[in-house]
């Protein structure tokens, strides 16, 4: 067992867990941030995306002590004052989903994008996207989604 | 057992058997919900009536659906249905406030809940739609007549004067006007349809019939929406259960290995299952992976003997088996093809593939004396809980099944076997369990779509006439065996396998996927030996206006026939029709003659369900279905060998991604004239063979086996 200090949206949570415990599992089941889905446990599908220090990770392949004293970020952090991210608020507006249980790490890897290339291309989009799957086939509305939001964010 | 009217069809979508019907107990209901305005609706009467027997009376209990007004004009729904991304409670919701003419944000659904909503058979075979769609219409259109009642009561005035709208009775002649909540506010009525009601003709539709956003989208968005793998019970244990090496094993052995040392752990052993419940994941994977078990396992039958053996098993008893018989025969194959110009008998495959919902199954059991509570992730929450039932021996009424808004399940999520393991390991442990099966678990331990071989005898005339089908299934299934074209001769049967190597089950669409690629490429063959465009060829064997209309659409919005193939690009069409809807889509491949990828880069496809609910929601789904279809056409399949799946991983089992995704032009062809039908399946079954066809138009190459490029091409020269 280790005792860890993680910075997870903005404050400060100890935690005693074996270290090489992945992420997902701490933030799920120790913090109650369920938005980080489980998929796959093994790096494949994305839905456990969250920003480490800024950075898209899988956290299911994240050992707990690697996120340590960095900046972790989950789909919770977005809307943490009540009001919806850009890329939050596409999603609704293309309506981006059907089940919707991949939509939290598509939200965190299209963050993460969009932060690096405020107005990507279908191809940076693909090309960074491609590790997230949404077995429901909502592809073509998340490339919409992810293009509406830049457009926002180039308006404001 | 309980055979319900709809029973050959849904049959199909079955993995084991119905027995009998839960009731729901209406006295109950005010005390649940408070005062206000019920009403129900009794699905025996309706199975009566349709199948014409007179003796099935009225049991006011057993209601199909029903609804509740409450005093603050709150209107609570309550459906057997279960939302697993198919978006039925944003349409279910849509058409009730038709009816109803009362504001989307005043309704609540209640789903899948088995305390609470009546018997349903489970959200399968696109029947949410056209059955329960129908069923909450009529409910809602009855509660407004009896509200439109209550307030001339009120008024003494005439019901036929006054009008509803917006969650109020209005009476134009005076300017009266009553809030629905004002009408049931302090009343405890009950009113159970009995005739059925006027529904509001889908011309005339104002709130079903637009686009409308998912009524709960943001708590999809922020991560707030709790699916039963997010539950969290006041001292929940997480599960574990060790799974044998390979299939229909026997344990043979077995040493905890220390593992029951573990603090926070308990072992559960119960014949041959063996499981663990832990205060934390970690340690009861720890356990897991510490525990010790030797398993007898038969020896299988392995991928690379499947099909000889699929066709060579016939099933021993006809009425056993995957969806049981399905024949057509008329004419004469004989003479068929005797008179034929130009004859060709081809084969064709299909492997077994996964569903792989993102959310692997999951449940969250509690315990509370002999009362049994579970969470769980499935289709037919009736059905798990009599699985759940009779593993525990437990009375009805003992059980309770409550299914969260679920990370989907295209036909994979009928059963619940995760449901009874978190039950045995929280009896066992005296505590609330969760269990989340791992991916590994979901691609090994659910059950498969069939693989299934297909034989295609036919023949045509010198002109293309088609005079000759004869069609022979093995083991996939019969959904939409028959032709849709005209044939004189035709002799359609289908031959369930004794004891397919894997569990099968049902799939999105069933066999249809099938059926249709078989079919479809076959025409395309036809076509080709007549000399003739395949669209054309096509037409001229069809009679059915809707199907053609379909085609035509399709082919138009793609522009079929005005770019020549080449070695890179090609087009394919394929379509039919399925459980009342119509579909037929337009691939464009495009293949690299180096490395012999091939990529669909554009579909088009052309759909007709009758009236269209939600038309945003179901270009969606339609989008959905191409994506997800594009797998089990191009690479998905199940490797196994001796009882053991070879590719339990999306690593090694490619499912489309961001990268395969074609761009996809969806047309509606939105009929008022008919009946709404249900959209989640039919939808899937026209690619593969349109991209089929679309291989074949560039390279020359026939692909007569689903997936049909899981390495890409082999293109020689
Ligand atoms: S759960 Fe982490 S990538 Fe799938
Ligand atoms: S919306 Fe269901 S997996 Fe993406």
């Amino acid at each position: 067992m280790a005792s860890l200090t993680l910075l997870v949206n903005g404050s400060e949570h100890k935690v005693e867990v074996p270290p090489s415990e992945p992420l997902l599992y701490i933030l799920r089941n120790h913090l109650d941030l369920t938005g980080t889905k489980y998929g796959c446990g093994e790096g494949q599908c994305g839905a456990c995306t969250v920003l480490l220090d800024g950075r898209p990770v899988r956290s299911c392949r994240t050992p707990a002590q690697s996120a340590a004293g960095k900046r972790i970020e989950t789909i919770e952090s977005l809307s943490a004052n009540g009001e919806l991210h850009p890329l939050q608020r596409a999603f609704l507006e293309e309506e981006a989903f059907q089940c919707g249980y991949c939509t939290p790490g598509m939200i965190m890897s299209g963050v993460a994008l969009l932060a690096s290339k405020p107005r990507p291309s279908d191809e940076d989009i693909f090309q960074h996207m491609n590790g997230n799957i949404c077995r429901c086939g909502a592809y073509q509305r998340i490339v919409a989604a992810i293009h509406r939001a830049a457009g926002e964010g180039a308006k404001s | 057992m309980k055979k319900l009217a709809l029973a050959p069809d849904a049959e199909q979508h079955l993995v084991e058997p119905l027995r009998h019907i839960f009731c729901v107990n209406r006295r109950e209901l005010f005390k649940l919900l408070g005062a206000g305005l019920v009403v129900g609706f009794c699905a025996r009467t309706v199975l009566a009536q349709e199948s014409g027997r007179a003796q099935e009376h009225e049991v006011p209990d057993e209601l199909a659906s029903w609804l509740h007004i409450g005093g603050d004009g709150k209107i609570t729904v309550f459906t057997g249905k279960v939302e697993m991304g198919q978006n039925i409670r944003t349409s279910l919701t849509q058409q009730v406030a038709e009816e109803l003419r009362a504001p989307v944000n005043s309704i609540m659904l209640v789903m899948g809940d088995t305390d609470q909503v009546p018997f349903d058979m489970g959200t399968f075979g696109s029947r949410t739609t056209p059955q329960m769609g129908t069923e909450l219409r009529t409910v809602a259109s009855a509660a407004r007549e009896a509200l439109i009642e209550m307030a001339a009561q009120r008024w003494n005035a005439d019901a036929r004067k006054l009008t509803a709208q917006n969650g109020a009775i209005t009476n134009p002649q005076t300017g009266q006007s009553v809030a629905y909540g004002e009408l049931t506010r302090g009343q405890k009525l009950t009113k159970i349809i009995t005739s059925d009601p006027a529904l509001i003709p889908p011309a005339q539709w104002q709130i079903a019939g637009s686009p409308m956003p998912k009524v709960d989208g943001r708590a999809f968005v922020t991560g707030q929406h709790k699916y039963t793998s997010d539950m969290q019970l006041p001292g929940m244990m997480y599960g574990k259960v060790l799974r044998p090496s390979a299939f229909n094993s026997a344990l043979a052995s077995f040493s905890a290995n220390g593992a029951d040392k573990l603090p926070g752990v308990k072992i559960v052993r119960d014949g041959d299952f063996i499981g663990v419940a832990a205060n934390e994941l970690a340690s009861a994977q720890q356990a897991l992976s510490l525990m010790q078990a030797q398993w007898n396992s038969p020896q299988q039958i392995s991928e690379a003997e499947l099909f000889p053996y699929l066709k060579d098993h016939p099933e021993q008893e006809e009425s056993r088996g995957f969806g049981g018989r399905s024949n057509h025969e008329s004419g004469s194959i004989a003479d068929g093809m005797k008179a034929a110009a130009k004859t060709l008998a081809q084969t064709y495959t299909v492997a077994y593939i996964q569903h792989a919902p993102l959310e692997p199954r999951a449940a969250v059991a509690k315990w509370n004396g002999t009362k049994l509570t579970v969470w769980t992730g499935t289709q037919r929450p009736f059905a798990a809980k009599e699985q759940l039932a009779e593993a525990f021996h437990l009375q009805p009424d003992q059980v309770r099944v409550m299914v969260p808004d679920t990370g989907s399940a295209y036909g994979g999520k009928h059963t619940g076997e995760c449901a009874v393991e978190a039950a045995r390991l929280a009896k066992a442990a005296g505590k609330p369990v969760k269990l989340v099966w791992t991916r590994e678990e979901e691609f090994t331990w659910a059950y498969f779509r069939p693989a299934g071989i297909i034989e295609v005898k036919s023949g045509i005339a010198a002109d293309g006439t088609l005079l000759a089908w004869e069609f022979h299934n093995y083991n996939s299934g019969p959904a939409a065996i028959d032709t849709p074209y005209h044939v004189a001769n035709k002799k359609i049967e289908f031959h369930p396998t004794e004891n397919p190597p894997l569990r099968q089950g049902s799939y999105r669409g069933l066999a249809a996927t099938a059926n249709f690629f078989s079919r479809e490429s076959h025409m395309d063959e036809l076509a080709h030996l007549a000399g003739m465009d395949p669209l054309q060829f096509r037409l001229k064997n069809l009679n059915d206006e809707r199907l053609r209309a379909v085609f035509e659409t399709a082919a138009q919005k793609f522009g079929w026939g005005k770019q020549a193939a080449s070695r890179e690009r090609g087009f394919g069409i394929g379509g039919g029709l399925e459980k009342g809807s119509y579909v037929a889509a337009c691939a464009e491949v495009a293949v690299d003659p180096q490395s012999g990828q091939v990529h669909v880069a554009r579909m088009v496809q052309a759909f007709d369900c009758g009236p269209v609910v939600n038309p945003d929601g179901l270009r969606n789904q339609i989008a959905g279905a191409i994506v997800q279809g594009l797998g089990g056409a191009l690479f998905e399949a199940i490797h196994f060998q001796n009882g053991k799946v070879l590719n339990p991983h999306f690593r090694d089992y490619r499912v489309p991604r961001f990268r395969d995704r074609p761009k996809i032009d969806v047309e509606l062809i939105d009929r008022k004239d008919v009946p709404p039908m249900g959209a989640g399946e039919t939808p899937i079954m026209a690619l593969a063979p349109a991209v089929a066809n679309a291989i074949f138009s560039a390279t020359g190459q026939r692909l007569r086996s689903l997936p049909l490029a899981p390495q890409g091409l082999h293109l020689s020269g």
